[in-house]
């Protein structure tokens, strides 16, 4: 139907285009506007965490002539022995201008509240020393340390009643004789918590939280994968089909606290499991990951061309055979894809540990699954609830880890995918 | 009452376990000489005996049907070519004959399909038995993400067909010079099948449905994704595997089943229109709807 007088349609087309245009641009700035707020965001939340928490890897450091005396170390009793006693005693032979009942005790707070534990610990190493004096390098409190770190003033630090005057005097002489210094603070990864800022660390959280993954991975990877397998390859669909389908996919929305009271109701009440322990916070956490990991590996299964199936039907490969030849190879990378990314999520859970009593304070380091533990994001939430500064620093590093372990396990995802990804 | 009882016949008909007992073979066979002495056809004499026996095939996907009442043989030795119109049910009717359709959901298969004298869907025949016998090539070339050689071991591995790894190459080296791939591919035979051209995957394919030495090879429209090049050489290879197997191949391509087929069936809307040795086909053929399709006035 081509009338004679009818506008040609470029006109109609040309007519139309700026405003097509324009579309076009407002929409590519919308895309690049969000970006640049996701990544604001990130920057603020990054930056921040940074700021509190890097100093936290450091610590401060005196250098002190340590007399061990043979009188308090006896040979016999290196562990029993009062070095608290050993330390004030040669603290006064290196003040000797402190007199007063009053300064002896200010003077303890030079050094942090776990010194005897360092001294206790070189004592064993090298018990050869004792009878002698030795210059050893002892943490500084922990006035001293966010005072020297820079989080605090000096004046606030005083107002505070973190330290006195005098302690501020006798450290910024040792300081002048370079007796001080700054240093990578190993402790913070190697010890248990503690209730001194100076003395804790997140080791114990670490090895938990390892205990955790292992658990969680070693019981909701076959399942999660079996379950997927069955679903995707075996199971005739069916309404029940339908049904368990859509409970998996809810499973993943239910708030994590509530697998905590499962935990708690099932794992401690009914089975009396150990209260505190990575065993049941990894049960919990199972329960958690599987319906990720089956959702994951139902999409990675179903991304696996028929053809291929086909071509393994075809030579006479039976139904098991197919699956687990040809089938799940290609469909293994996006399975550890969807676990490592459930189990990032899994790392990161505090709300369903609190529930099965892995908020407890916990000063060693679990050896078995069976032990008393916490965990990194538990360890967290303990110390910023903490009224003493130096504690939300910890806090803070402790969140610096904990980001870094997940983006650790993110690139490892993407690692695997990229590597394993096969083209069919 | 006469609706009640041919209802009922009906449903025992369609129902694969009942009709294979109340129905004796031997009725099959005599239809199957009624059948040729009907279509006269001119083969070998060792291959007159029917190798695959089909009576009656239907085929459901849900509540549709997809092949309707189709009864035909196929013969040792011969190339038996499948030809119409796209969604007339060809592919579905070869893929009855190894079970590929069981994989299908809601797809029903009834009447009988003999191999060998055993209905293929009783108790008597295994479906990974059967598939080892009556082996199949697909549409679109699908080698496995594996190397060459792992492609064509793989069948006669999972069957134990070779005692020793010694055995495993030589019939990975009979099928790939059966195949006529052997001399292009032997210097990598580590290499990934997927790293070979069309034509060649097709031909790998091939090799490795003809490792595990089958009876009977289904090729459903193996030469629609390939260049004329690829395409005259797998026709060559047809003819040269007709000489040990069956084949049976589904294909768009008129001047294709013309050039490689003792026999032509021609399908319309899932029924068998007909069937006999192909020059009659193509050039007297005796129903309005095959002369139609041939002369491309439909299709």
């Amino acid at each position: 139907m081509n009338r004679p007088s009818r506008i040609p349609t470029a006109d109609i087309v040309r007519r139309s285009l700026p405003r097509r245009y324009k579309k076009e641009r407002r929409f590519l700035i919308y895309g690049a506007l969000s970006i640049v707020v996701c990544f604001l965001f990130l920057g603020i939340f990054f930056s921040g965490i940074f700021r509190m928490g890097w100093r936290a890897f450091f610590e401060t450091r005196i250098k002190l002539p340590i007399y061990l005396d043979p009188e308090l170390i006896l040979p016999y009793n290196i562990k029993e022995s009062d070095y608290g006693l050993v330390i004030s005693q040669s603290l006064q032979r290196f003040f000797p201008d402190v007199t007063s009942r009053q300064e002896k005790r200010e003077l303890s707070k030079l050094l942090g509240a776990g010194v005897e534990e360092v001294l206790k610990e070189f004592v064993i190493k090298h018990p050869e020393a004792v009878g002698s004096a030795v210059e050893i390098w002892l943490p500084a409190g922990d006035g001293i340390n966010l005072i020297n770190k820079g989080v605090i003033s000096k004046e606030r630090a005083i107002q505070a009643g973190l330290v006195t005057e005098g302690i501020l005097q006798k450290f910024e002489q040792l300081s002048s004789d370079g007796r001080v210094s700054t240093g990578f603070n190993s402790r913070f990864f190697t010890s248990g918590d503690s209730h001194t800022p100076s003395m804790a660390g997140i080791g114990g959280a670490i090895v938990g939280s390892f205990y955790l993954m292992v658990v969680t991975f070693f019981l909701s990877f076959p399942i999660g994968v079996g379950a997927a397998i069955y679903l995707e390859e075996c199971a005739p669909k069916s309404r029940l089909t339908d049904i368990i389908d859509i409970n998996i996919n809810n499973l993943t929305a239910v708030p994590s606290i509530i697998f905590g009271l499962i935990g708690l109701a099932i794992f401690l009440n009914f089975f009396k499991l150990p209260r505190s322990s990575p065993l049941v916070g990894g049960l919990v956490l199972s329960l958690m990951t599987i319906p990720v990991i089956v959702i994951a590996s139902k999409s990675a299964l179903k991304s696996v061309p028929p053809s291929i199936r086909e071509a393994a039907l075809g030579v006479g490969a039976s139904k098991i055979q197919t699956i687990f030849h040809h089938v799940v190879p290609l469909a293994l990378p996006g399975m550890f894809t969807g676990a490592i990314l459930g189990m990032a999520r899994a790392v990161g859970e505090t709300a369903p540990l609190l529930m099965v009593g892995m908020v407890a304070f916990v000063v060693d380091i679990p050896k078995k699954l069976m032990d008393p533990a916490s965990a990194l994001p538990v360890q967290i939430y303990l110390w910023s609830d903490q009224p003493d500064r130096a504690f939300n620093e910890k806090a803070a590093a402790a969140i610096i880890v904990l980001i870094f372990f997940m983006i650790a396990m993110n690139s490892a995802a993407i690692f695997l995918r990229k590597k394993y990804e096969r083209k069919y | 009452m006469k609706n009640f009882i041919a209802k009922f016949i009906n449903t025992s008909a369609l129902s694969r376990d009942n009709s294979y007992c109340y129905q004796d073979v031997s009725v099959f066979l005599s239809d199957t000489s009624q059948l040729k002495s009907k279509e006269p056809f001119s083969l070998p004499e060792s291959s007159k005996k029917p190798c695959i026996v089909c009576r009656n095939v239907n085929v459901f996907y849900k509540n549709k049907q997809a092949i309707n009442d189709v009864s035909l043989d196929i013969y040792r030795r011969e190339v038996l070519a499948i030809i119409g119109a796209s969604g007339c049910g060809k592919s579905t009717f070869i893929r009855c004959l190894n079970r590929m359709n069981d994989t299908i959901e809601g797809c029903r298969v009834t009447g009988q399909i003999l191999f060998d004298g055993i209905d293929i869907h009783s108790k008597d025949m295994d479906v990974v038995l059967l598939r080892a016998r009556v082996g199949m090539v697909f549409q679109k070339p699908n080698p496995f993400p594996k190397s060459i050689y792992e492609n064509v071991a793989y069948g006669p591995k999972i069957h134990g067909l070779a005692q020793s790894k010694r055995e495993l190459d030589e019939i990975v080296e009979v099928s790939l010079r059966k195949a006529g791939l052997w001399d292009e591919v032997k210097d990598r035979l580590s290499h990934s099948g997927l790293s070979l051209s069309g034509g060649q995957q097709q031909r790998l394919c091939i090799a490795r449905t003809i490792a595990v030495n089958p009876e009977v090879i289904l090729m459903d429209e193996p030469c629609s994704a390939l260049d004329p090049i690829a395409t005259a050489r797998i026709e060559e290879l047809m003819a040269e595997l007709s000489q040990e197997y069956a084949i049976v191949i589904v294909t768009h391509s008129l001047q294709q089943a013309a050039r490689v087929s003792h026999r032509t069936a021609f399908f319309h809307l899932g029924s068998l229109i007909e069937i006999g040795p192909t020059e009659e086909i193509f050039t007297r053929p005796s129903k309005k709807l095959t002369e139609d399709y041939i002369t491309g006035r439909f299709g």
